[in-house]
């Protein structure tokens, strides 16, 4: 900060402690706990670069947008990765499934940003058939609405931020599309070739019936795990995203912080997605207790019972 | 007594090598993907290695020539200055592909020595350490990065370093799973009665039956490498070098994309790095084919 900013030394350590609250002169451990307890209650201190604004304002100002993005990208890819991992799993002697198959291998091989480049060239830059215009007007989608529009505006408002949330959330839908698919073919694969599955056929059930009581629910298993955990990591991959289509989420929000070396909005954003991060993987342990009890009964000593 | 009885397996054992040979040179030729892959990114290897000499970087601008469409002079066309952007693609890969081996050496490094001692040392050690390890893969690697390079200059060796850091804790905890498995073995045990170093028992006894392993994970962690490296250089938060992921900045920050005749400025560099990371993805999925069988089979039913 001193060398930064060009304050003196008293000026840096006066700005400092009104900034966090803290006072100085108190012993660093002390200083470190009075610190930590105004986080876990959510005060995490003033921005530099705009004094008097919270990092608390700025972060519950861009994380919804985040969110919705991001989330609504994990969601669609995930629906879509399962519909398609099950059939390119169940119709193996198709013509189909390679091309399935080796489109999700390449497309979840590259770069989630590079994705969203070759989205923008092919969208906005090239024009097709003919027409004088590319096929997405990119200058007027920036941000995360139209200036000047808000709730008042009601379903209006609500398309814009779609038409505007579009494209970063095709981004994240095609980043991770290829790895659903391939998770989802493998495990229901290993679920068709499992004993209980070729007894059922044996059995004479119905193919649909095999279908959802006996593979899906199995098969499922890694998905869902896999949904939770990737819940947590997906706000840090929105960071170059965010930037690619000046999209101002937090992302958008850490970078800017960066570039202006704006530390407590650093430490905030960054506090609030390694949060996020283990609260997910905590999700993702209870959510498969829940739905494998196998592994309940493995823990009190019982044999694996595939 | 060890010796010769190993020595008596290998001879007798002469026809099962050349038939295992045999065999892995087929799953080599018959993975198509695999070959693809590895010829990609030779070509890749080759040209930049070549490129000062056969394509030198166009240094000078020129006004005259800004954001020309590709055409004979100029395969790629021109850049924001006039520059040649072919030249400039068959140069920007060397630097990457350099920081992501040493950054896949470095790592894999910390991950066999953290990954070997700690499950033969065991015991409390073992514990805090798979402990860390757990609480570690928890904090996100590329915000990380990217708030670290607010804090510091980060030159491309330091990166290297920092992601290599920061990648340890999953290959240390696969390396250890691998190790442990390879724990009950006889000659680990026959090697810990000889009373022989610790050093020895990793470098010269583990490590070496661990390559197939190894060499998954070096691909593995290229790709992570050149993905950082990239995403860090495209956001400008490293310093300019010639390289595809300051490319991508440079065409980004000069608007090219609003520049129809310019589109090849991003759209070039942009393939050569998927096709990098591709060529990459496909190898170690080759490498996984050859050396877990029981994929192979699991593939082909």
């Amino acid at each position: 900060m001193i060398a930064q900013y060009g304050m003196s030394m008293s000026e840096a350590r006066a700005r400092a402690s009104a900034l966090y609250a803290l006072d100085l002169d108190a012993p660093l451990i002390q200083q470190y706990f009075s610190y930590m307890s105004r986080m876990i209650r959510g005060d995490m201190g003033q921005s530099i670069r705009s004094p008097g604004v919270r990092v608390s304002w700025i972060i519950l100002a861009r994380l919804p947008w985040t969110l919705f993005t991001v989330g609504t990208g994990l969601i669609l890819s995930c629906l879509i990765g399962v519909f398609l991992g099950t059939i390119s799993a169940f119709r193996r002697d198709k013509w189909y499934e390679p091309i399935i198959t080796g489109t999700s291998s390449i497309i979840s091989a590259i770069p989630d940003f590079l994705i969203g480049i070759f989205l923008i060239i092919i969208f906005g830059i090239i024009t097709w058939f003919g027409r004088s215009e590319p096929l997405i007007p990119i200058h007027s989608m920036r941000g995360t609405s139209t200036p000047g529009m808000s709730w008042d505006d009601g379903i209006f408002y609500l398309w814009d931020i779609l038409v505007h949330g579009f494209l970063p959330i095709t981004t994240y839908a095609l980043a991770q599309i290829g790895m659903w698919v391939l998770l989802m073919k493998g495990s229901t694969t290993s679920t068709l070739n499992k004993d209980y599955v070729r007894l059922a056929e044996a059995r004479g059930l119905k193919n649909s019936k095999i279908m959802s009581r006996y593979v899906s629910r199995n098969a499922l298993l890694p998905i869902a795990t896999e949904f939770a955990m990737r819940m947590g990591f997906i706000l840090g991959g929105s960071l170059i995203i965010e930037q690619l289509f000046v999209y101002e989420g937090l992302g958008l929000e850490l970078l800017n912080a960066v570039h202006n070396r704006d530390y407590p909005v650093m430490q905030g954003i960054f506090l609030v997605i390694t949060s996020c991060i283990v609260f997910a993987n905590l999700f993702a342990e209870l959510l498969y207790g829940i739905l494998d009890p196998r592994t309940r009964i493995r823990r009190s000593g019982s044999n694996d019972q595939n | 007594m060890t010796k010769t009885n190993q020595e008596s397996k290998i001879l007798t054992g002469k026809d099962y090598w050349l038939k295992k040979l045999k065999n892995a040179f087929r799953v080599i030729t018959s993975d198509k993907i695999g070959l693809i892959g590895f010829f990609l990114l030779l070509i890749i290897i080759v040209i930049s290695l070549l490129a000062p000499y056969v394509f030198p970087l166009d240094t000078r601008s020129d006004p005259t020539k800004i954001f020309q469409p590709p055409s004979e002079d100029h395969l790629l066309g021109t850049d924001h200055m006039g520059r040649d952007i072919w030249a400039q693609i068959a140069n920007g890969g060397r630097n990457l592909l350099l920081l992501a081996v040493i950054t896949a050496v470095i790592s894999i490094l910390i991950g066999i020595v953290l990954g070997t001692i700690s499950p033969l040392i065991g015991g409390k050690f073992d514990e805090v350490l798979l402990f860390l390890a757990d609480v570690w893969l928890t904090i996100p690697r590329f915000p990380l990065l990217v708030v670290l390079s607010g804090f510091f200059r980060l030159s491309s060796l330091v990166l290297a370093l920092i992601l290599a850091i920061l990648s340890w804790a999953g290959l240390y905890r696969n390396i250890r799973s691998e190790v442990l498995s390879l724990k009950e073995r006889d000659y680990l045990e026959a090697a810990e009665m000889l009373d022989l170093s610790m050093f020895h028992l990793i470098f010269k006894e583990i490590t070496p039956n661990m390559m197939s392993f190894i060499s998954l994970n070096f691909t593995l962690m290229m790709r992570h490498a050149i993905y950082a490296q990239v995403g860090l250089f495209f956001l400008g938060l490293l310093p300019m070098e010639v390289n595809w992921g300051v490319m991508l900045n440079i065409a980004w920050a000069q608007g090219a994309i609003y520049h129809p005749d310019a589109t090849m400025f991003i759209l070039a560099p942009a393939m050569a790095i998927s096709l990098l990371i591709l060529s990459l993805v496909w190898i170690n999925r080759a490498l996984e084919n050859l050396f877990n069988p029981a994929l192979r089979t699991d593939k082909s039913d």
